[in-house]
């Protein structure tokens, strides 16, 4: 609770700083603040959390939420610190961004540690509304109005879906607080409401996540968003979403039913394979890495079929995979920030006139590849070994075969890197993002070295 | 003193190599290669005096993940081949000259890191993580400095990626399974496995997916000979000479001692397919116009001969592999080398256009001949020992597969001879065949040199590995 506390205050910080006009200082303030909240939350770990888990039960800290909490605000520092260059030409409006993002967090971190549906929903809306804005704000530019547009229609359509569920779901059991409707769960005489609201908050949130058939959004908001708005909804928001879904299945029934587990499956192999196959045919990476989200959320469902056990496997695949997508958004942003468009020829000889980036972008695409050595590859690793112990031999034969498709689309942008003729001579570019880049690609082979470091925190 | 250090060496030689400028990358390569090879040598004589050279540690705890690296008679071997190799592959480079030098010959000695892991590592995902790791840097040196139209390269190399990579993530999935049955990834605690007919047969073909690619076995070897043909001679080298021996080394190590019951009830198929890609390789290399291409359909075919030693499951046959794997991997880098140096002096490696150079450098034909006449194994080369104690060992599973297998030979005298006349006989050339330089002798010589000793001598080969071999028998036919 002091973290979500102490973030809102960050939040409220940023908006006031306008008014003092700290503009110049707000990112760097911003980034030590996160890191101190870091601290906290860091410092929680060694806690009781019994102690922690009374705010009218409506928030509770166990290591689940403190783990993906801490992993939350690393990404917001990175995702922040790209913002300072990014938002260069709105001076005016930086403040703004900037608070709406350190909002987006503390949504998150409410979507993680809800002991109460109301919480859950609550931080659902935050989250949302703040990536509506930011989808939408790039203001004279109309892709990026109508992928706000489009986000915003969609997405609350899938936000009324959900607290349709919770609604059926109050029906059912006569409670918001998710600890009693456990227990009321596995008890018999259960009425039909239950699983029904079960159903419809999965929907909601298989959308939130774009898994397939719930990911026609995806594409568009993320190639029409402003860039940095695509990295946190491809890595952030994609990762608080599949935590969520998570903590909820967990919390709400001590075991999925063979059904619903039928129905995660399915959705895991059309989101594995439509996404690839969509994404070897894209020329834009934005719109590539979008549908190479979606079949990434195909893999991190696997995850949900071993409830119990498979916290820690979803930790370590989420931090593996966000921390590759900051590092190749970083070198994305860095690379187009001049051309206007996120073609792949923009990367044309980008081995030759910029060795580093390269370098970094061969990494994090060879780390959501699954490639040893990278993090992604023990992601995957674990999350095939826990399938398997599941039962699920099948799934992982699909999400083996997608895993080679895969290395298709992400060495199309490889090749396009090292064997092609630069186009023209590229301007200089911001030490801030070799260092996100470099940062977050050095952390995802650290994890990559020693996965004990994460997949150990939750088991 | 363990494995590790050859390790350790390596890799520190590949940074160094990185961080010493394009100038001096080539001999910082060498320098740390030949550490190697030496370091390689002083740990056999360690071993052979009784000393534990094997290393265990812990790495992860969940997944249960070792750094395992056992040393014996059958891995040492390897890894000697891999550095003995090594520094001749960089050696026989330095006539060439590399754009960006310096991270062409880091990605050699890494390359050469994650093959001396493989050979090493006995814990199963260490072994595979070492094995993928060797695939990344032969495709950028096949991308970046190899030859020929770019698109076309492109074309092959990712091929050649996607379908390893493919194979190998089937072998993923069986050490997942193996792991879920035995809670450990420790190849003695997979040998324990009693596992049941139709899980074996699948491990096995999982196993066999990733091997049968790698080596490469009909019909999974289309890969191949363009990305042969394509690569530089350095990678075509390392691919050839170290990297397919990965894949028959594997099987030798991991396939068959875990699932021998598969491997005893498919042997008819196994050794089948093994030897439909002797004949096939000589017979498509019959009408290769082309110098690189056609060196890459005799390596085919002579894989195909060793694995098929591999598959009859006795102690001949495996011991006779491991000797042709050696004396392959030493012969197919000095006829690619030979390819090269005519390269540099001609610019072609059309079969047609070449011819009349005997007269020119009766040096560079003499050593040219002595190793065509290995590569079809003369006797009295060490290519010799190999091909005929795997040939002795199919005729004692069946006399027909040894028939078969032996137009290897006759079928191989016929296109490499034939290739020799018509590359280094004939008229004289017009162009001039300027005499082979020191540097290039020296290569030449250091290849001849071990295949003729070893020729006369196998001894201290085969009683290297057949210990280990025995051990791995055993655990077959328990």
């Amino acid at each position: 609770m002091q973290v979500l506390i102490t973030i809102v205050s960050l939040g409220v910080f940023c908006l006031l700083a306008e008014i003092f006009n700290l503009r110049k200082l707000l990112v760097p303030v911003t980034v030590i603040g996160l890191l101190a909240i870091l601290g906290i939350s860091l410092n929680l770990w060694a806690i009781d959390p019994s102690i922690d888990s009374n705010y009218a039960s409506m928030i509770a800290v166990d290591k689940f939420s403190n783990a993906f909490t801490s992993l939350f605000i690393v990404l917001t520092i990175f995702l922040i610190a790209l913002s300072g260059d990014f938002y260069k030409e709105h001076q005016t409006k930086i403040s703004d961004f900037i608070a709406i993002k350190v909002f987006l967090l503390a949504g998150a971190v409410a979507m993680v540690s809800f002991s109460n549906l109301a919480m859950f929903f609550l931080g659902i809306e935050v989250l949302s509304i703040s990536l509506y804005v930011l989808a939408a704000s790039k203001r004279l530019d109309i892709k990026s109005n109508e992928a706000g547009m489009k986000y915003f229609l969609l997405g609350s359509f899938a936000s009324g879906i959900i607290l349709f569920g919770i609604c059926l779901i109050y029906g059912a059991t006569g409670y918001f607080n998710v600890a009693e409707i456990k227990d009321l769960s596995s008890g018999a005489g259960i009425p039909v409401w239950f699983p029904i609201g079960m159903v419809l908050m999965i929907i909601g949130m298989l959308f939130k996540i774009a898994a397939a058939p719930f990911h026609f959004w995806a594409p568009d908001v993320y190639e029409g968003s402003p860039s940095i708005t695509t990295a946190t909804m491809s890595t952030l928001a994609k990762v608080v979403a599949m935590a969520t879904l998570y903590k909820l299945l967990s919390g709400l029934s001590s075991e999925l039913i063979p059904t619903f587990e039928m129905v995660i499956v399915v959705v895991s192999i059309l989101s594995m394979t439509i996404g690839n196959m969509m994404a070897l045919r894209q020329d834009n990476v934005k719109r590539m890495l979008a549908f190479s989200g979606i079949s990434h959320a195909g893999f991190m469902l696997m995850a949900i079929l071993s409830l119990s056990t498979a916290a820690g496997t979803l930790l370590y695949y989420t931090a593996a995979y966000a921390l590759a997508g900051i590092a190749s958004f970083a070198v994305i942003i860095a690379v187009t920030r001049d051309s206007g468009n996120e073609l792949t020829e923009n990367f044309n000889g980008l081995g030759k006139s910029n060795p580093l980036l390269a370098a970094v972008l061969t990494a994090s695409l060879l780390s959501m590849a699954g490639i040893p050595i990278f993090s992604g590859f023990f992601a995957k690793f674990m999350l095939f070994s826990d399938a398997i112990k599941a039962g699920y031999l099948f799934l992982v034969i699909v999400g083996v075969v997608n895993s080679i498709i895969s290395v298709g689309y992400y060495f199309k942008l490889i090749l396009a890197m090292y064997t092609k003729e630069p186009s023209a001579e590229k301007p200089a570019i911001p030490a801030v993002y070799y260092l996100v880049a470099v940062s977050a690609i050095v952390v995802n082979i650290a994890i990559g070295l020693y996965p004990s470091l994460v997949s150990h925190l939750l088991n | 003193m363990d494995v590790t250090t050859i390790l350790l060496l390596l890799l520190i030689g590949s940074i160094a190599t990185f961080f010493a400028g394009d100038k001096l990358a080539s001999k910082v390569a060498l320098v740390f290669s030949l550490g190697a090879l030496g370091l390689s040598l002083y740990l056999l004589n360690l071993m052979s005096q009784g000393a534990n050279i094997s290393y265990i540690g812990e790495w992860m705890s969940s997944p249960k993940v070792s750094l395992a690296f056992k040393a014996d008679g059958l891995s040492m071997a390897m890894v000697l081949l891999t550095t003995a190799l090594t520094p001749l592959i960089v050696f026989s480079s330095f006539g060439n000259s590399f754009n960006n030098s310096k991270n062409f010959y880091a990605l050699v000695l890494f390359m050469s890191f994650a093959m001396v892991g493989t050979f090493l590592a006995v814990d199963g995902l260490l072994y595979y993580i070492f094995w993928e790791l060797a695939l990344i840097p032969i495709y950028f040196i096949a991308l970046i400095w190899g030859n020929g139209d770019a698109e076309e390269r492109k074309k092959a190399v990712v091929k050649f990626f996607i379908y390893t990579l493919g194979g190998s993530l089937f072998m993923l999935i069986a050490f997942a399974y193996l792991y879920s049955k035995a809670g450990s990834f420790l190849i003695g605690d997979l040998y324990q496995l009693e596992l049941t007919g139709t899980e074996e047969f699948w491990i096995f073909f999982a196993f066999f997916l990733a091997y049968a690619i790698k080596i490469p076995i009909i019909p999974f070897h289309t890969w191949q000979a363009k990305v042969y043909q394509k690569a530089p001679t350095v990678g075509t080298m390392l691919l050839s000479g170290i990297m397919l021996k990965m894949g028959l080394y594997s099987v030798i190590r991991w396939q068959l001692p875990i699932a021998p019951n598969a491997a005893k009830a498919y042997m008819p198929i196994l050794i089948g397919l093994s030897i439909a890609g002797v004949i096939y390789g000589s017979i498509v290399a019959l009408r290769q116009k082309d110098l690189k291409k056609l060196l890459a359909y005799s390596s085919l075919a002579h894989v195909g001969l060793i694995a098929a030693g591999c598959y009859t499951l006795t102690l001949d046959g495996l011991s006779g592999a491991v000797s042709q794997m050696i004396a392959h991997g030493f012969v197919i880098v000095g006829l690619f080398f030979a390819a090269e140096v005519i390269f540099r002096r001609y610019e072609t490696r059309t079969i047609a256009d070449l011819g009349g150079i005997r007269s020119q450098t009766p040096k560079f034909t003499s050593m040219f001949m002595i190793l065509v006449l290995a590569s079809v194994a003369l006797p009295g080369t060490f290519n010799f020992v190999g091909e005929f104690t795997v040939l002795y060992s199919l005729s004692q599973v069946n006399i027909w597969y040894a028939v078969l297998g032996g137009t290897t030979i006759i079928l191989g005298a016929y296109y490499m001879l034939k290739m020799f006349q018509n590359v280094m006989l004939g008229e004289t050339n017009t162009k001039v065949f300027a005499e082979v330089t020191t540097n290039e002798a020296i290569t030449f010589v250091a290849i001849i040199a071990f295949l003729l000793f070893f020729g006369l001598y196998p001894k201290p080969i085969v009683d290297l590995v057949t210990p280990s071999l025995n051990e791995i028998l055993a655990v077959i036919n328990k």
